[in-house]
């Protein structure tokens, strides 16, 4: 049976259906192979032993390796699927599995690493560094592939009973959509013996039979034990190659553990594993049939390592050896596949068994899913062609440092000429790449056309860019890199040809499709130039609709995917115009006839009239138009900024050179600032005669584009003609002006602010004093006010009220501007931490959702002030970030005592009163730390009066090193920042134990109460009932009560906030945890897209949780109990409406309603006591003496 | 006493049937209110439109997100029935436990918006089980290009469509703004309808002052609102061969009787249950019966229609149709 799927399903399809256990931890880019597991589990979709495998989602990959261990010696048959860092968490469980000669699969979307940064793009990091574990490997190149290779890494684990790790290229192979051969439930059962199951389970531990397994030995026999293992390595390669002959015979799909493709006589032949193999296979086609003599070695299975297939496939004619690995060893001699091959190759030549000893070059390429093209492959074979290649080298990026790179002609084109290529270019939610997948479904299911998906999204979660890469021809499609020469080029958005070019990918003839508002005889000068010269260099047909209308007047909305879908198919060729249509209008049928026959007309009624408004433009022969894309980055931009950054925004960061990367992973604070994206065609408007200034807007503004200064009226002389004010309203600050400024261009549009303002104009009740309206009309006016408005001074932090949330408008946002979803619920709340501790903060970050928005490049937005100060943000990784943010504490407070130590030393040298003022003035209030920076300065000046007189080695010494923890003197804040999948699964140990360390960091858990980074998956903070990923039949836990856990040690600050019922509350809070000499913990509910709700009404979700009593408002203070007071504070009132009234407006809840209402009633019935039960006894708590709560230890009291 | 009754063709061990209300939302309920004396449970209504609008705006929370960001191409799990404009499974839970739990007839109630979906939706209640099905044609015409007859004309084609696709009996829940009351309900009558419900009470929004915005409003019944139902109910008695049911109004027992006097087949109640519990259906058949003991009648058919116009005289009615029946029922009940 034929299916299009992508690889993660090919290789799941397989896994679920020989597993009995699937015990797993979401990560990118394999998430998907375990989700789809789930499902089809929830769907009660048995394997092929009749049973419906069970699917736990651990706390971690660690947690679902030991899982997995304990399933395995429990004799059941298990799997997982992981990638990257998480397959490293397995390590320790890799190598008992495999010492214990456990049967098993690990399926692995392979994935970088983090090092210098973060990637969850593909590459070979992650499975070279399990080489080591006794696992076998096994490589799958396409989809089809990690469908078969699935298959035959279960079959030969049973057999072998060595422990297989099966991978892919995650992204291109994970998630490319490409036509498989499907294995039938029959063909799996014939592969694999139910006997060998039957073995498996014989070997599991059984009190009925006991024996011990998981011994400690001694000197005298480890060693010997450890040997043990050699003959079933030994007899790995031997099995595998009878299960692919195996394999072979039942489907026709012969695979070998390592094959030769090319000339039989080649005297060239490059070495490698993955999805590349596919590149390198027709590209050494392509260069045969030119006369060369080059071939290919694809290593299939590459531990235990198959030397006598690799030597077998070498041709005797080969001369010299190109390796290419996906990875990277710094230090190494090589990496490890080259190491593999030159130690195979130099063994056979020293022992006879090879005459002589090609030449081997090492190379690196496609780290980070860096595309691999014929044309880079072309530049290796050239490069081997010489008379001394590189021994080492790197390809597909410029290494103008070490100059490793290879040199190569990207404008080599190899395709295959009867392939039909497109792009798309979409805007994140406009349907474009659902269209395209139901385009390849359409399309590519025809028994005599194959067809292939890749699809690339930008990083932001607001107004991302998508560009899908579509493939369909008469025969599989086996190139797995990125359209380089489209036969149509699909441009969704107006916007996205002005700022990025569009072109790159056309080809001579290219049909281009714009959706424009601009009709098919004006919209020519409307081009920016460079398009219309590509348009008129390589004779492009263009083609126009404005598929916004259309949409709209066919009754779709702002959906204009099946209309742009239908352009698609009318002119791109694929198949004749009229069948096309028919297709599509048939699939619109099938998918909709269940919603009635009004849907499917109305969707059928816009297939035909975006065909009536669909226009050929008549080319000019002249370029008319005197713009160029935009560029935005202004001029006084840092240089990094416009020489890298920029780059990088325009989609062209593959052409920056390895000296213009930093060496560390150190990039400038604050560059989202410099990326104006204009992601919304309705910003926020301020009605300065309505406003009352109470800052609500301005607090929950998630993307700090609300912004307000007051300041003297004189200032305003300089003003643009536009630009808002109004009298400040503020007692004792006559005659001052306040102007709120929204920043039109980096405005989602949420409407948070409008939802925020407490007050209408008169006479317009449906009005607010700030609203959502078009930007359009006012986006040039916008501009020269926010030029201005950046002149106004910042407000001093000694003249604001910190404890009013009208105060806290007038402190300066230190996160701006990010790419967090429009009406994001966390980014409120860092950025109010930014406005209050932001210029002493130092922030550590759990990988997710923050750590994306907050440091994904090209532009992030953690910023600092006019004077140089901001928050110092680093990510380590997704589970150790607790600990990561007390090493930051531990070495401030090293610093801070020795800084303090050497300030007492120098006491004589520099002034007695400026060391007592440096070492005893208190650090609490703004001025307090104006204060002691403006002391820090005079002892920094009085060390450089120092240094200009003579001075002794001692005093030298001690003058260098004070100058180096000198900025210690000022008081840390340390934040440490994360999920609640960080906090209350993965790295929950880690929390908890810095919550007992009794040092002074501040801990915000920004609670979505569900896995939001990777698309939804239940964490232990999911409340009972909330359907999500791996919880689809509703959630029959409850949730964690961390704050109770939290409390119960005594000297720990604990608060529960939700900015969005109680503002004040939560401004509280932060204070009180920052200024508390301890470890303090705020969680802060964050209403979030995977709740399923309008996110508009996000704010109104936060009330609803608090006042249903789901989420009860708490602060609990240890200082107030070592003052005799009870220090459990119940901030929110007694609940007032029912969890249902609350749950019933979330996707979450409601969909438990659809699937099983008899669950969902009985769900709701317990969560309704739980809360109940939890504000009574939260309500006996805060009736409680002091008496009754842990004491502080640590000051003796 | 015998307190047994017919409605739409149903058995009823009496003639109190609790409508549509929030009692009614959960198999616990439908069992409370059928031990707290109910003969037959009216479910509340699902409307269609705003099932495929939510179904609507869960399939674009569903889609809104999904397929835009590389680490997450979907926040929810894909479960059946999430993105579809079915009655909703926990309505349909409801009408397959609640009979069960309850041990009384459970009747579904129904607002189409679309032909197909009266008719798609009166097929799933049937196949869940219920016993009857209601059809609550709750149609505020604000097209005011819209004349009556055309108004009229909807309603006779939902029924007609709605009686082709079920075999089960199907009563009308209809509101008193025709022209022509008595005439309608006759049409409806005649075009199958096995039951009328009289009357439908429009919940119209009001105006809250303070946030100058329209508030939905929803206000129990209050006993005068019986009064326009109850001269219907006597005028129609006898005049259609549709069971009548009697709605609104409904506070005490003494309501109970003024309505089986004037011919009601049924009495639902809902305001006074959701006031003063579902057990409170006890008191008003208890009170039911105490009249009727008072009264000297042992048997509920004795008692039914006693007052109704059917008694008045036929050639009056014969003559000046229902305009004489109204002018028939003023004398009898007073001012309208």
């Amino acid at each position: 049976m034929r299916a299009i799927i992508d690889g993660n399903e090919a290789a799941a399809s397989v896994a679920y259906r020989l597993n009995e256990l699937c015990s797993i931890y979401p990560i990118t880019p394999s998430s998907t192979m375990a989700e789809l597991c789930d499902e089809w589990a929830a769907h009660g979709r048995k394997n092929v032993w009749d049973t419906v495998p069970t699917v736990v989602e651990m706390q971690s990959e660690g947690g679902a390796a030991g899982a997995m261990h304990g399933a395995l010696q429990g004799g059941a048959m298990s799997t997982t699927f992981t990638a990257s860092q998480g397959l490293l968490l397995m390590i320790p469980n890799m190598y008992k599995i495999a010492g214990e000669l456990t049967s098993t699969v690990f399926h692995v979307a392979a994935r970088a690493l983090a090092a210098q940064g973060l990637s969850i793009f593909g590459d070979h990091q992650d499975v070279m560094a399990v080489r080591q574990t006794g696992f076998a490997l096994l490589s799958s190149d396409s989809p089809q592939e990690a469908h078969d290779m699935a298959a035959v890494a279960e079959m030969s684990t049973l057999q072998s009973r060595v422990p297989f790790v099966h991978f892919f290229d995650g992204f291109r192979t994970s998630h490319e959509l490409n036509t498989v051969e499907m294995l039938s439930d029959e063909d799996l059962r014939a592969l694999v013996p139910k006997e060998l199951v039957r073995e498996h389970r014989r070997r599991a531990l059984d009190p009925e039979h006991p024996f011990i397994r998981g011994t400690a030995q001694n000197p005298d026999v480890y060693f010997q034990g450890r040997e043990t293992v050699n003959t079933y390595y030994q007899w790995v390669p031997g099995v595998v190659r009878d299960a692919m002959d195996k394999f072979a015979a039942l489907t026709g799909r012969r695979y070998g553990l390592v094959e030769y493709h090319g000339a039989p006589d080649a005297d060239t032949v490059v070495v490698l594993m993955g999805s590349a193999v596919q590149t390198v296979r027709s590209t050494v086609d392509h260069l045969n049939a030119q006369g060369r003599r080059v071939g290919l070695v694809n290593v299939r299975l590459y531990r235990p390592f198959p030397t006598e297939d690799l030597l077998a496939a070498l041709p005797a004619s080969v001369r010299k050896v190109a390796v290419l690995d996906r990875t990277k060893e710094p230090g190494s001699g090589g990496e490890p596949l080259f190491l593999d091959v030159v130690s195979a190759l130099g063994e056979a030549y020293a022992s006879g068994h090879r005459p002589d000893m090609p030449k081997v070059f090492g190379g690196r390429y496609g780290l980070g899913s860096k595309d691999v093209t014929p044309a880079m492959v072309v530049g290796v074979f050239d490069e081997l062609a010489k008379d001394a290649p590189r021994p080492r080298f790197t390809v597909g990026i410029e290494d103008d440092v070490t100059h490793l790179s290879l040199d190569y002609d990207p404008t080599l084109d190899i395709e295959d000429p009867r392939t039909n290529q497109a792009v798309f270019y979409g805007i994140g939610s406009d349907g474009t790449v659902g269209a395209n997948k139901n385009t390849i479904k359409i399309l590519g299911m025809d028994q005599d056309r194959y067809a292939q998906g890749y699809f690339v999204y930008d990083s932001k979660k607001s107004g991302s860019r998508t560009t899908s890469h579509l493939r369909f021809g008469p025969t599989p499609i086996e190139a797995p890199y990125l359209v380089s020469q489209a036969d149509f080029i699909g441009v969704h958005h107006w916007s996205i040809l002005e700022n990025v070019d569009v072109l790159p990918f056309a080809r001579r003839g290219t049909v281009l499709l714009l959706n424009s508002p601009y009709g098919k005889d004006e919209v020519w000068d409307k081009l920016p130039r460079p398009v219309q010269e590509t348009i008129l260099a390589k004779d492009i047909e263009l083609y126009v609709i404005d598929a916004t209308a259309v949409a709209r007047s066919a009754g779709m909305g702002s959906r204009t995917n099946t209309v742009l879908q239908a352009c698609y198919f009318a002119i791109s060729g694929v198949l004749p115009r009229e069948e096309a249509l028919t297709r599509i209008k048939n699939s619109i049928t099938k998918t909709y006839s269940r919603k009635g026959e009004e849907v499917v007309r109305k969707n059928h009624a816009a297939v035909d009239m975006a065909v009536e408004h669909l226009y050929k433009v008549d080319l000019p022969a002249t370029v008319t138009s005197d713009h160029g894309l935009r560029n935005p980055i202004p001029a006084d931009a840092p240089a990094f900024v416009r020489n890298v950054t920029s780059v990088m925004m325009a989609d062209l960061g593959d052409t920056l050179p390895v000296s213009a990367m930093p060496v560390d992973g150190t990039y400038p604070s604050g560059t989202t600032r410099y990326e104006k994206r204009n992601v919304s065609e309705i910003v926020a408007e301020w009605d300065p005669e309505a406003c009352i200034q109470c800052g609500n807007c301005s607090i929950v503004c998630p993307h700090a584009v609300i912004r307000s200064k007051f300041y003297a009226p004189e200032l305003l002389a300089d003003a643009p003609e536009g630009f808002q004010s109004a009298e400040l309203a503020a007692a004792g600050l006559p005659n001052t002006r306040f102007t709120l400024q929204v920043f039109a261009e980096d405005c989602t549009g949420c409407g948070l602010c409008t939802e925020a303002c407490p007050v209408s104009p008169l006479g317009q009740p449906q009005r607010k004093a700030i609203n959502i309206t078009e930007v359009a009309p006012r986006l040039e006016q916008e501009k020269k006010n926010i030029e201005f408005f950046q002149t106004l001074p910042v407000n001093s932090r000694t003249r604001v009220d910190f404890g009013t949330v009208r105060g806290t408008q007038f402190l300066e946002p230190l996160f701006e501007f990010s790419g967090a979803c429009s009406g994001c619920g966390e980014t409120p709340y860092l950025k109010l931490l930014t406005q209050l501790f932001g210029d002493r903060a130092t922030v550590a970050n759990a990988t997710g959702c923050s750590s994306i928005y907050g440091g994904n490049l090209p532009t992030t937005p953690w910023a600092k002030n006019a004077e140089g100060r901001g928050p110092a943000w680093s990510n380590s990784l997704f589970e150790d970030n607790a600990e990561f943010g007390l090493g930051l504490r531990l070495a401030a407070d090293v610093h801070t005592a020795q800084a303090r130590k050497m300030t007492g030393e120098l006491r004589e040298d520099v002034g007695a009163e400026l060391i007592d003022g440096l070492l005893e003035a208190p650090q609490f209030t703004e001025s307090d730390f104006a204060a002691q920076r403006a002391r820090v300065d005079l002892l920094k000046e009085r060390l450089d009066a120092l240094e200009a007189g003579p001075l002794d080695e001692w005093h030298q010494e001690k003058v260098d090193n004070l100058r180096s923890v000198v900025d210690h003197l000022i008081r840390r804040s340390v934040w440490i920042v994360g999920g609640d999948g960080w906090a209350f699964d993965i790295g929950s140990g880690g929390l908890d134990h810095v919550l007992a360390s009794g040092r002074n960091v501040n801990i915000l858990v920004l609670d979505t109460e569900v896995y939001s980074n990777t698309g939804g998956q239940a964490s232990k903070a999911s409340p009972l009932g909330a359907v999500a990923k791996f919880a689809t039949a509703g959630k029959t836990t409850q949730s964690k009560d961390l704050a109770m856990q939290a409390i119960a040690y005594g000297n720990v600050y604990v608060a529960r906030v939700a900015m969005g019922a109680d503002p004040q509350q939560t401004l509280k809070a932060f204070r009180e945890a920052e200024a508390y000499d301890g470890p303090s913990l705020i969680l802060a509910y964050s209403h979030c897209i995977a709740h399923g709700i309008d996110m508009r009404k996000g704010l109104d979700q936060q009330y609803l949780a608090v006042n249903s009593g789901h989420w009860p408002l708490i602060r609990y203070n240890p200082v107030i109990r070592d003052e005799g007071g009870n220090p459990f504070l119940l901030d929110s009132p007694r609940p007032r409406f029912s969890l249902k009234e609350y749950r019933s407006k979330e996707l979450r809840f409601r969909m438990l309603e659809k699937s099983d209402p008899a669950e969902a009633e009985r769900l709701i019935g317990l969560g309704q006591e739980s809360v109940d039960r939890r504000w009574q006894s939260y309500e006996d708590l805060a009736a409680r003496g002091a008496d009754m709560f842990a004491a502080d230890a640590r000051k003796g009291s | 006493m015998n307190l047994e009754t017919t409605y739409l063709g149903l058995r009823l061990r009496n003639p109190l049937v609790a409508s549509a209300g929030p009692l009614s939302q959960t198999v616990d309920g439908i069992k409370a209110l059928a031990d707290g004396g109910a003969a037959a449970v009216v479910l509340y209504s699902v409307f269609e439109e705003q099932i495929r609008h939510q179904a609507e705006l869960d399939a674009a929370l569903v889609e809104r997100n999904a397929e835009t960001f590389g680490e997450a191409l979907s926040y929810f799990p894909e479960l059946p029935g999430i993105d579809d404009g079915d009655v909703p499974a926990h309505y349909l839970h409801l009408v397959e436990e609640g009979a069960k739990a309850a041990g009384v007839p459970v009747i579904g109630s129904i607002n189409g918006s679309t032909r197909g979906g009266w008719t798609q939706y009166a097929r799933q209640l049937e196949e869940a089980g219920a016993a009857a099905i209601e059809l609550n044609i709750y149609f505020v015409v604000g097209d005011i290009s819209l004349s009556g007859r055309e108004v009229e004309e909807r309603h006779l084609e939902i029924l007609r469509s709605v009686k082709q696709a079920v075999s089960i009996p199907v009563a009308v829940k209809l509101s008193p703004y025709f022209s022509s009351v008595g005439h309608m309900c006759r049409q409806l009558s005649e075009a199958g309808a096995d039951g009328l419900v009289l009357f439908n009470r429009f919940l119209q929004p009001e105006i809250d002052i303070d946030a100058m915005d329209v508030e939905p409003e929803v206000n129990l019944s209050a006993q005068v609102e019986g009064r326009l139902p109850r001269t219907w109910i006597a005028a129609l008695h006898g005049r259609v061969t549709a069971s009548l049911a009697a709605t609104s109004g409904v506070q005490g027992p003494e309501d109970v009787v003024r309505y089986l006097l004037a011919g009601a087949d049924v009495v639902m109640s809902t305001s006074a249950l959701v006031r003063h519990g579902a057990d409170y259906g006890h008191q008003l058949l208890g009170g039911l019966e105490s009249w009727m003991d008072t009264k000297g009648y042992t048997c509920l058919e004795d008692v039914r229609g006693l007052l109704s116009i059917r008694h008045a005289d036929e050639n009056a009615y014969q003559r000046a149709g229902y305009v004489t029946a109204l002018e028939k029922a003023k004398t009898t009940y007073g001012g309208l």
